[in-house]
């Protein structure tokens, strides 16, 4: 199939940046996303040229590297899949593509379509963790916990940190990443002890880092690639303003 | 930035602190409507039910009432106005570089409108305080002050211009609650994958009820002709009134 490509090129953040255009020819239906721009990177190279940058590891959607926006939309407008996961059957021949990074002020650019995420890590540094050992494996029903709150934890913990909440967020806001980092170990008798302090210091550190404030849009769940719930944002809200109030009170 | 560490600073400073305080004043908001539009109605069943009601407004705990409401009222709007404009403005920080190519999934339209029609209610507000509350217009004021608050309503919705952009500002306040009070839950912490539809349900249906509501009245004066002949009858007895010095309507059952 032929495409027409508007990829986003970039030297860094000191760059302005601008939309180039490429001719995506013969590319073969049943290529991945990822493999497409292999095969114009490479041509890109052989003719003299700089590649494309782009962040990608797995390619099977686990490690939350790849971060395209495909035409406006992280990881494009399939549901429930990272970009590594987006074959070209689904896209029409001669469409125009267009392939931007993940844009938000706290996510600063490194090159092309590569952007530095470090952000979740000083997040997740912030409070995302468990101060002491709880043991390997427990024989199962040792530790009881109710479904409901299992899966709960389960769900939220499917957060593979990749960032398309905030790039798909209006407001750049980190809340759905946030908000299922802390639920995941919150909800779990090993987190429980240490929620308040979790939930301050997570939210504290998303601050810092300058991302937006969420005005319930909820674009972050629609593009999520582990389709995380914005029940978990509530979650947040509530359980910070208790936090808070307890902070407070001591 | 200053960095206060005093509970209530953190609170307000903080993201979802920041929120919550919008959440709160927008569900005062909310209620207050409710109660508003409910009162309102008041004017379809009779002139005397209406007035009463008006003259119970101003003399509740003594006349303090109105005043104890109307602070409360005043710390609610400029807490949600100050608020709101601080976190649209971080929001914009937020996302330096625009998409060339922009896509949204899921977002309504009212929902990332919430400042514009936010900012035209705060105009229509202004507007509504002077029209209504401190009556800059004489004929108005005159009414008022011989407690004929019904005949007030009416004669203020004479006009076209006027009754059009109180039916624009319903409009968009119809818009900013359709988004705004599931929001509440939401910020709140008190939405849940179950709740969900329920609540975006009711949102819709809160609107849309308390925009019908309030134009039905506009509407009805302006375009159906609703109580023209008593209002004449009325202002006609107030300026006989007013020419022999009286400062109450003599037949009226009211005495305050
Ligand atoms: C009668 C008047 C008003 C009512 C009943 C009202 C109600 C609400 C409610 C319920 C929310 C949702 C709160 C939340 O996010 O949880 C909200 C949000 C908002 N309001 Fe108002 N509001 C009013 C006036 C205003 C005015 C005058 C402004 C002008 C700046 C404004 C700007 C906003 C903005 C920007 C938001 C979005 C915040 C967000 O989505 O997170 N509102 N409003
Ligand atoms: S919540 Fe979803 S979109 Fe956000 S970082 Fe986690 S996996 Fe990615
Ligand atoms: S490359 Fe690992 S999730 Fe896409």
């Amino acid at each position: 199939m032929n495409l027409t490509l508007k990829v986003w090129r970039q030297y860094d953040i000191q760059d302005d940046g601008r939309l180039e255009t490429y001719d995506a020819k013969d590319i073969p239906i049943e290529a991945s996303f990822l493999e497409m721009l292999d095969i114009v990177n490479e041509r890109i190279i052989n003719d003299g040229g700089e590649p494309i940058h782009f962040d990608h590891d797995c390619r099977e959607g686990i490690c939350g590297q790849c971060s395209l926006t495909v035409n406006g939309i992280p990881h494009s407008k399939e549901q429930g899949i990272t970009v590594c996961q987006l074959h070209m059957r689904k896209f029409k021949d001669g469409e125009t593509i267009w392939i931007e990074p993940f844009r938000a002020k706290a996510f600063p650019l490194l090159r092309d379509l590569m952007v530095d995420r470090s952000a979740f890590d000083r997040i997740i540094a912030a409070g995302g963790f468990i101060d002491v050992r709880t043991g390997s494996a427990q024989d199962a029903n040792n530790l009881p916990v109710a479904k409901t709150r299992a899966e709960a934890s389960m769900d939220a913990a499917a957060c593979i940190g990749c960032g398309a909440c905030v790039a798909a967020c209006k407001n750049a806001s980190a809340m759905l990443f946030v908000s299922a980092k802390a639920a995941h170990l919150n909800l779990l008798p090993q987190g429980a002890p240490e929620k308040d302090k979790r939930v301050l210091g997570m939210v504290r550190q998303m601050d810092a880092e300058g991302f937006g404030n969420c005005t319930n849009l909820y674009e972050c769940e629609a593009v999520c690639p582990k389709e995380i719930s914005v029940e978990n944002i509530a979650r947040l809200n509530r359980d910070y303003a208790v936090a808070l109030a307890k902070e407070a009170a001591v | 930035m200053s960095l206060s560490t005093c509970a209530p600073c953190l609170f307000w400073q903080s993201s979802i602190g920041k929120k919550i305080v919008v959440a709160l004043t927008g569900a005062f908001l909310v209620v207050f409507l409710a109660g508003h539009l409910v009162g309102n109605l008041l004017i379809f069943q009779s002139s005397e039910s209406f007035n009463h009601y008006a003259d119970f407004l101003h003399t509740m705990l003594h006349g303090w009432g109105i005043w104890l409401f109307r602070a409360t009222m005043l710390v609610a709007l400029a807490l949600h106005i100050i608020a709101t404009v601080q976190l649209t403005a971080a929001n914009r920080i937020a996302r330096p570089t625009r998409y060339q190519k922009d896509a949204t999934m899921v977002a309504s339209r009212s929902s990332r409108l919430m400042i514009w029609s936010g900012l035209t209610i705060l105009v229509f507000f202004v507007f509504h305080i002077l029209h209504y509350t401190v009556r800059v217009d004489g004929d108005l004021k005159q009414l008022a002050d011989f407690h004929q608050n019904w005949a007030m309503t009416v004669a203020g919705f004479q006009s076209i211009p006027v009754v059009l952009f109180y039916i624009l500002a319903m409009g968009l306040l119809c818009s900013h609650l359709s988004h705004g009070v599931g929001s509440i839950f939401q910020t709140l912490g008190l939405r849940t994958k179950k709740s969900a539809n329920v609540i975006n349900l009711f949102s819709k249906a809160y609107a849309v009820v308390l925009f019908f509501g309030f134009i039905s009245i506009p509407v009805s004066i302006c375009f159906f002709g609703l109580g023209e002949k008593e209002m004449n009858e009325t202002i006609q007895k107030v300026e006989a009134a007013a020419k022999a010095g009286l400062t109450s309507l003599p037949d009226a059952g009211d005495k305050h």
